[in-house]
């Protein structure tokens, strides 16, 4: 029988004559990044601020501290650097997806010191000294946290691009305690977007997994 | 995103002690956004996370905000939510879960218009550089202003809690350079007219540190009622905020502002001063609804805000009233 997570089976290997999706993403990502690189060079005569550290301001980079699912991670970061992009670039946790990277999708959500907040308007320099949990942070080994095991049982997606960042938001929303009616779930959850369209199964996910979540507390 | 320096105020002395470059900080929904944007290019970025302008507290004369509480901590707060429903209505009806958690009062009173041609830094516009013109006025202008339209912007204001706020005759209290002052919401926002650029009444290094808002009769038999595209997370065509002093089923006073049609939260005393004196039922609602839009300037696509603004006053005053 063929398990989900097995990835080895059934698919092509990137070293049989054809390219995997990892390796033309990865050379994509060089060909923008050098053109970006390129864009900037010639631009950079025009801005009296650049797009890049300026090396005699060095207080645009910052050393810090981000308590990250439990663990202390010191960081030397420019002070533009969100925790979205702390925790998936710097600390390598990719679980955190970026959508939008304006606010608008909630594919990005985490938690601070427990409330639901967007990972992508928040700046790593300010989220020092408080707690921030990713969804690597929810599940307890091999055990899932009731809400991932609830979006598993439910079918809570479909491409799952936004399914970290639902999760998330429903972990908040439970605490919350906005989980009386579907109506009152698809307000409070109303901040992440799916474009699948997979809401009526997220939402009876977050019914399964509200009462077990408040068992689990007490 | 461009360089800055970042620096977390420890005193109020570190924000108000700041030049022209500076930028604050306090949720950084709507800062970073528009930094990401290229609209905000702030030199210097001051998070005013660490100073202590937060509460919430209520007594006789009224409810005192500090500047720095969370959108949702105020909107969930059992004392706002009996004694100024308005404003707590407003609140969740704002935005996300998410950002609610993450924005401030004072923050959410500062917020930039969402006009299209404001946030793109390619196209013209006389409130991101001045003089350089206004496309919205003979383009996309569907979610455009009615009221306070100049021949240089006509952009909306896209706060619910400032018109909730506005409708109560509520006062900010500013922090700067020169020492404290008041000032009334609705005066600390400036009209367009040629310089939409100036949109507050307030200095370099002023912050706003709390909201004050009287304890009126009104207050207590207020809600709000907002028209949007969806039905969750999005910004209003239009809003509205309205509270009513009843005696029995006569209206003694009443008070009234409404959103998504003004180039500021707009208040509406020509409508609330129809109402008084007046039985609170449906024909008097309408009648008085029927004055609100007076004066209004529409464009070529939001004439349609003209009949949606009456419509959503009439429901949300039999809303308020208690009429069927």
């Amino acid at each position: 029988m063929h398990c989900r997570n097995d990835d080895t089976q059934g698919e092509p290997s990137p070293d049989k004559g054809r390219s995997s999706r990892r390796h033309f993403l990865s050379q994509l990502a060089a060909l923008s990044a050098s053109l970006t690189i390129a864009a900037r060079a010639a631009s950079s005569k025009e801005r009296s601020r650049p797009e890049t550290p300026d090396p005699e301001q060095p207080e645009s980079l910052v050393d810090i501290v981000l308590k990250v699912n439990g663990q202390e991670k010191p960081l030397k970061v420019d002070s533009r650097v969100t925790v979205l992009d702390a925790v998936r670039d710097r600390l390598n946790m990719s679980g955190t997806k970026k959508g939008c990277d304006h606010g608008a999708c909630g594919a990005c959500t985490v938690l601070i010191d427990g409330k639901r907040v967007l990972s992508c308007l928040t700046l790593a320099v300010m989220a020092q000294g408080k707690e921030i949990t990713t969804i690597e942070g929810l599940a307890h080994g091999d055990e899932l946290h009731p809400v991932q095991a609830a979006f598993v049982s439910c079918d809570g997606f479909q491409c799952g691009y936004c399914t970290p960042g639902q999760i998330m938001s429903a972990v908040g929303c439970i605490y919350e305690g906005h989980t009386r009616s579907d109506s009152e779930i698809r307000e409070f959850m109303s901040g992440n977007i799916c474009r699948c369209g997979a809401y009526p199964n997220i939402v009876q996910a977050i019914k399964q997994a509200a009462p077990q979540m408040k068992r689990a507390v007490s | 995103m461009r360089a800055f320096q970042f620096k977390a105020a420890t005193s109020p002395k570190d924000a108000t002690g700041t030049g022209t470059d500076t930028v604050f900080i306090a949720g950084g929904t709507n800062v970073i956004d528009l930094m990401k944007l290229d609209v905000v290019k702030p030199a210097r970025l001051v998070d005013l996370g660490p100073l202590s302008f937060r509460g919430i507290a209520l007594d006789s004369t009224g409810l005192r905000i500090g500047a720095l509480e969370k959108m949702a901590d105020v909107a969930e707060d059992p004392r706002v939510a009996k004694e100024y429903p308005v404003i707590s209505q407003a609140l969740l009806k704002s935005a996300s879960a998410q950002i609610r958690n993450m924005a401030s009062m004072g923050g959410n009173l500062m917020q930039r218009t969402r006009c299209g041609y404001f946030r793109d830094t390619v196209s013209p516009c006389n409130k991101r550089v001045p003089g350089s013109g206004c496309p919205a006025l003979e383009g996309e202008n569907r979610m455009h202003a009615i009221f306070g339209v100049s021949d240089s912007c006509c952009a909306t204001h896209p706060s619910d809690l400032a018109v909730a706020l506005v409708a109560l005759d509520s006062v900010l209290k500013l922090q700067g350079p020169q020492g404290i002052r008041e000032v009334k919401l609705e005066d600390f926002y400036l009209l367009p007219e040629n310089t939409p650029d100036r949109e507050h009444d307030i200095s370099p290094g002023e912050i706003i540190t709390e909201i004050f808002v009287p304890g009126k009769e009104w207050a207590r038999r207020s809600g709000y009622l907002k028209i949007r595209d969806r039905e969750s997370y999005e910004f209003a065509l239009t809003s509205a905020a309205v509270a009513l002093d009843l005696d029995g089923s006569t209206i003694r006073d009443a008070r009234i502002a409404v959103g998504g049609v003004g180039t500021k939260p707009w208040s509406l005393p020509v409508v609330a001063e129809a109402l008084k004196g007046k039985a609170a039922n449906r024909e008097v609602f309408a009648a008085a609804a029927e004055q609100a839009t007076e004066g209004a300037r529409t464009l070529s696509q939001n004439g349609f805000k003209v009949p949606l603004l009456k419509r959503t006053l009439v429901r949300v005053l039999c809303e308020v009233g208690g009429v069927a």
